[in-house]
């Protein structure tokens, strides 16, 4: 007999040390994955991608300030070069004049395979003198001067046709040869990380070499009042780790206390109180466990939630210990043990549907639910039993139960009041129908406004790109890509004309293909074909042809000249803007077309870029439209998988209860309150997002508890006072897990927290309103 | 009566002997200042070595004081250049480049000069440019040397000349021997 009573604790006890050992090799993550689709289309696979490998989540941007303009410039250069010497980062701009001119001069050598107008028919009499003409009327104006010098070498203005199609609007101001903000007043330098924006501890060991190597520079070379700041999506990614795992410790912690603090005044049984603990921590941590197993990774935010499970978890423990309390050996079980397991029940179905979400983060939070809360059930049921010693007396709360009997009854006399309550509920959702739902992934971005807010002032600072709308094109290689590219360039240059698109950027710009590089050097002629066709070019035109014999060398040189390849960009900026345009992925290459927008007071027409790109492969993506798209595919699909959950549980309850009052009676206190809610957030300026929807399921789960208590079958709570009090005591313990939520800084778990604390005690009060009273 | 008026000017002069014998940089200065905007026609020409003939241009120009300035080049190509306080921009045919002014000590050289002599403003003269006037008040030349190095790299020495409050012509001698002249026609006669 002994032994066979130990065989659970036994069990337990080697489940425990499992999971703990799953959890303790468990790979941890508070990035951005657990919002990133798990099936996504090739339109989010580009979104994913660039959050999570793209430029955009690749890039720092940096500002200095304080000390004197010199000073900053000072510190911009030495900080530039000591990051470039420290290796984390693959390109570290800050407008350095020099770095600028070693760009100029490899576009200048390479004239002739980068210029876009370099054509048979340019090397043609006719092509020289208009070429040539256009250069000498270039001198009049104030650009001219700026490119007088190359006339000799660049007589047809190749280098022009280069630069000219640069985007030299957007760039940053530079003072003191450096780049500043518009009004001077911080120096700005731009970083691109070696590591993907996914891999968020190398992104916090490069912001960290950022800080250090900053602060050893302002102490050395005298400028103490100089301050750094850093913004990009790697500071929000590592930022709101940081933020995610501080909260998920405090609120444990803070939530953890309260509730221990409650147990220990109710309870007045240190022993009863770590008893009571038992099952939750065993339940956080198989949840953790199966997570782990089921995912890979466990993301923080998962973690955080946990601790709305001490809320839930420790009601089990309370049922027990309170309702138990002088109760005969197994009484309990027969009389409250299927009511608790019908709510465990409940609860499963209602988190299994997140389990089908195709947003990772739900699907994880309903995995680690159902396994907590089913450990926790277990646990309470199975173990806690045999570690109850034999003389453990809990404080009599049936006082209490007592005071609330009257309570009740007060309750009960109001219950008009319900369908009154929920109409209004209704209106209100009614009449703000539009505005219900969160229709952006801001909602749950965990980056405070103030973060933001700098970001903003350092992209406007230095132009930086604002990659909304891109093409994209596929291939097999790094060639095919880029000829891809080029074919796009040559239907986008079209939009470009009619002003439906200020520009666009390409790889090819700076790298074209092979092909077309080879077809610009075979339009070069030779020498003497040159001389002659320049001697009748310039007939009429104030330049003689003996004052260009530097052309006819650069021309006859460029003939010779190797095809540019990557390893010949290396080193300079431009490299950088072919590399983050041209990205090799597994499955291939691929390119990217950023497109520039004309001025905002012109609506932008989508659909003639579509237009112009069909027929081939390329993808048009509007990245601000489908991360919202995505955000929304989530949103409906929770809606749907929570009104399925929600429907499940009636289906549950229906079976179970048998009776379709009784059924009726356990719902509509629950349905109730999650209309209230609803309405009171909506009410309050509230949009809702996904979180809040878990909320609401969570209060589901919560309070089909408590509905069912009321509505036993073979007894009422207010025949047992003891029932009655354990019915508040659980329901406080929920409040006070939720309730350190709705404080939390970060939104995601500031949603739950003031959607499930209200909830739970608006279905308590309102099934003690509904509950059918036996008789006295 | 002009020579009534004359007279009445020397006596003028010689109660304010000091005034007269330096037709100051002040005096200049002021009676800049005092020019509030107008159009003109310009005819800019370009000599540069490389070339046999120089490069003309022209167009016209508004000004409006202290700090908008537009110079529309008609001839040959079709270019509108509009400095306006610590903005310039450049439009040519579909391109539109716009600068912040502190960016390049080239674009700076220019428009401190043009912008500073146009406003009469001395200050902002002299932190790049030594002074140097002479003349009388209806025909005076002033000559501007570079004292910043790095605008000495590009232009030796800007010339302007005019009469009163109206600038005449301004001459750019460049560091590598080229030189543009650009002579200044009002549209309203005054």
């Amino acid at each position: 007999m002994k032994r066979l009573r130990a065989l659970p604790v036994l069990l337990w006890l080697l489940g425990l040390a499992l999971c703990a050992g799953v959890a303790l090799r468990a790979h941890y993550t508070a990035d951005m994955s657990a919002f990133l689709p798990r099936s996504p289309t090739p339109a989010q696979q580009l979104l994913v991608d660039q959050l999570t490998e793209g430029v955009l989540s690749r890039l720092l941007l940096v500002g200095i300030e304080g000390s004197t303009p010199s000073g900053r410039a000072e510190l911009s250069r030495s900080l530039a070069k000591r990051l470039e010497d420290g290796g984390l980062f693959l390109s570290v701009r800050n407008g350095d004049a020099a770095v600028l001119s070693r760009d100029r001069e490899l576009l200048f050598a390479n004239r002739y395979l980068l210029s876009p107008s370099v054509t048979p028919e340019r090397f043609t009499p006719e092509g020289l003198h208009a070429a040539i003409s256009e250069s000498i009327d270039l001198l009049a104006s104030p650009i001219g001067l700026m490119l007088k010098g190359l006339l000799g070498r660049d007589p047809t203005g190749e280098l022009v046709e280069l630069i000219g199609s640069l985007d030299t609007s957007g760039s940053p101001a530079s003072e003191n040869g450096v780049w500043v903000s518009r009004d001077g007043q911080r120096a700005i330098l731009m970083l691109q990380t070696r590591a993907a924006g996914s891999d968020t501890d190398a992104q916090a060991l490069a912001i960290a070499q950022i800080r250090s190597q900053f602060a050893a520079l302002g102490s050395d070379a005298g400028h103490p009042d100089a301050r750094i700041l850093v913004s990009g999506a790697a500071v929000f990614a590592v930022n709101s780790r940081a933020a995610i795992e501080s909260e998920a410790v405090r609120l444990t912690t803070l939530g953890s206390a309260a509730v221990i603090a409650l147990l220990l005044l109710i309870y007045r049984s240190f022993t009863t109180v770590v008893l009571g603990l038992l099952p939750v921590a065993s339940g956080a941590l198989a949840g953790i466990a199966a997570v782990a197993l089921g995912f890979g990774t466990v993301h923080g935010l998962t973690i955080g939630f946990g601790t709305t499970l001490i809320g839930e978890a420790v009601d089990y423990s309370i049922y027990y210990f309170v309702q138990s309390d002088e109760e005969e050996e197994g009484g309990w079980m027969k009389r409250f043990w299927p009511t608790i397991r019908l709510g465990v029940l409940t609860s499963i179905f209602g988190f299994a549907s997140l389990l089908f979400s195709g947003f990772p983060g739900l699907a994880q939070l309903g995995l680690y639910s159902i396994a907590g809360l089913v450990t926790a059930a277990m646990v309470t049921r199975f173990v806690l039993p045999h570690l109850r010693p034999a003389k453990l007396h809990i404080h009599d709360i049936a006082p209490i139960g007592r005071a609330l009997t009257g309570l009740w009854a007060w309750l009960s006399r109001l219950r008009r009041v319900v369908p009154v309550l929920g109409l209004a509920a209704i209106l209100v959702l009614v009449a703000n129908r539009e505005h219900i739902w969160s229709s952006s992934l801001s909602g749950l971005s965990p980056v405070s406004s103030a973060d933001q807010a700098l970001d903003q002032s350092l992209r406007a600072d230095l132009g930086a790109p604002n990659l909304r709308y891109l093409v994209v094109v596929k291939a097999g290689s790094r060639e095919a890509a880029l000829e891809q590219a080029e074919s796009v360039g040559e239907r986008l240059r079209g939009l470009v004309a009619d002003g439906v698109l200020a520009g666009f950027d390409s790889p090819a710009r700076f790298m074209p293909s092979a092909a077309t590089q080879q077809a610009r050097r075979n339009a070069l002629p030779e020498r003497d074909t040159l001389a002659h066709n320049l001697e009748s070019a310039l007939v009429g035109l104030p330049l003689r042809a003996d004052r260009l014999n530097a052309f006819l060398d650069d021309v006859d040189k460029a003939r010779a000249q190797p095809l540019l390849t990557p390893e010949s960009l290396r080193g300079s900026t431009l490299a950088l803007a072919v590399d983050s345009l041209l990205l090799e992925r597994p499955q291939g290459w691929t390119a990217l077309i950023p497109l520039r927008t004309p001025d905002s007071d012109t609506p932008f027409e989508s659909a003639r870029v579509e237009a112009a790109l069909r027929g081939t492969q390329a993808l048009f993506v509007d990245i601000f439209g489908e991360s919202n798209n995505l955000y929304r595919t989530y949103l409906d699909e929770a809606i749907l998988l929570s009104l399925a959950g929600i429907l499940a549980i009636v289906v549950l309850m229906g079976v179970v209860l048998r009776e379709p009052m009784r059924l009726v009676r356990v719902m509509v206190p629950v349905i109730t309150a999650e209309l209230l809610v609803m309405a009171g957030l909506v009410a309050t300026g509230h949009a809702l997002t996904l979180l809040h929807l878990v909320g609401m399921l969570l209060i589901v789960a919560v309070g089909t508890n408590y509905a069912l208590f009321f509505n036993q079958a073979d007894r009422n709570p207010g025949d047992d006072p003891r029932t009655l009090a354990s019915l508040l005591l659980a329901n406080l313990a929920t409040v006070i897990g939720f309730g350190t939520l709705a404080v939390s800084p970060v939104p995601v778990l500031q949603a739950i927290g003031i959607t499930v604390g209200p909830g739970a005690v608006l279905t308590l009060i309102l099934s003690a309103m509904l509950a059918h009273r036996g008789p006295r | 009566m002009k020579h009534a008026l004359r007279l009445a000017a020397c006596l003028l002069m010689l109660a304010a002997m000091p005034a007269i014998a330096a037709w100051d940089l002040p005096q200049l200065m002021t009676e800049l200042a005092r020019n509030q905007g107008g159009r003109a026609h310009f005819t800019e020409r370009k000599y540069i070595a490389l070339l046999d003939k120089p490069v003309v241009s022209s167009g016209e120009m508004r000004y409006v004081a202290p700090d908008y300035l537009e110079k529309r080049t008609l001839t040959p190509r079709l270019e509108v250049m509009v400095l306006d306080k610590d903005e310039i921009s450049l439009e040519r045919g579909k391109q539109k480049i716009t600068l912040r002014l502190r960016e390049q000590p080239e674009v700076l050289a220019f428009v401190a000069s043009i912008r500073g002599t146009l406003s009469g403003n001395r200050a902002a003269l002299e932190q790049n440019y030594a002074l140097h006037l002479s003349g009388q008040r209806d025909n005076w030349t002033l000559n501007l040397s570079p004292s910043n190095p790095r605008i000495a790299e590009l232009v030796t020495r800007i010339t302007i000349s005019g009469s009163r409050q109206q600038v005449r012509s301004i001459e750019y001698l460049q560091a590598d021997g080229d030189r543009s002249v650009m002579s200044i026609e009002p549209v309203d006669a005054r």
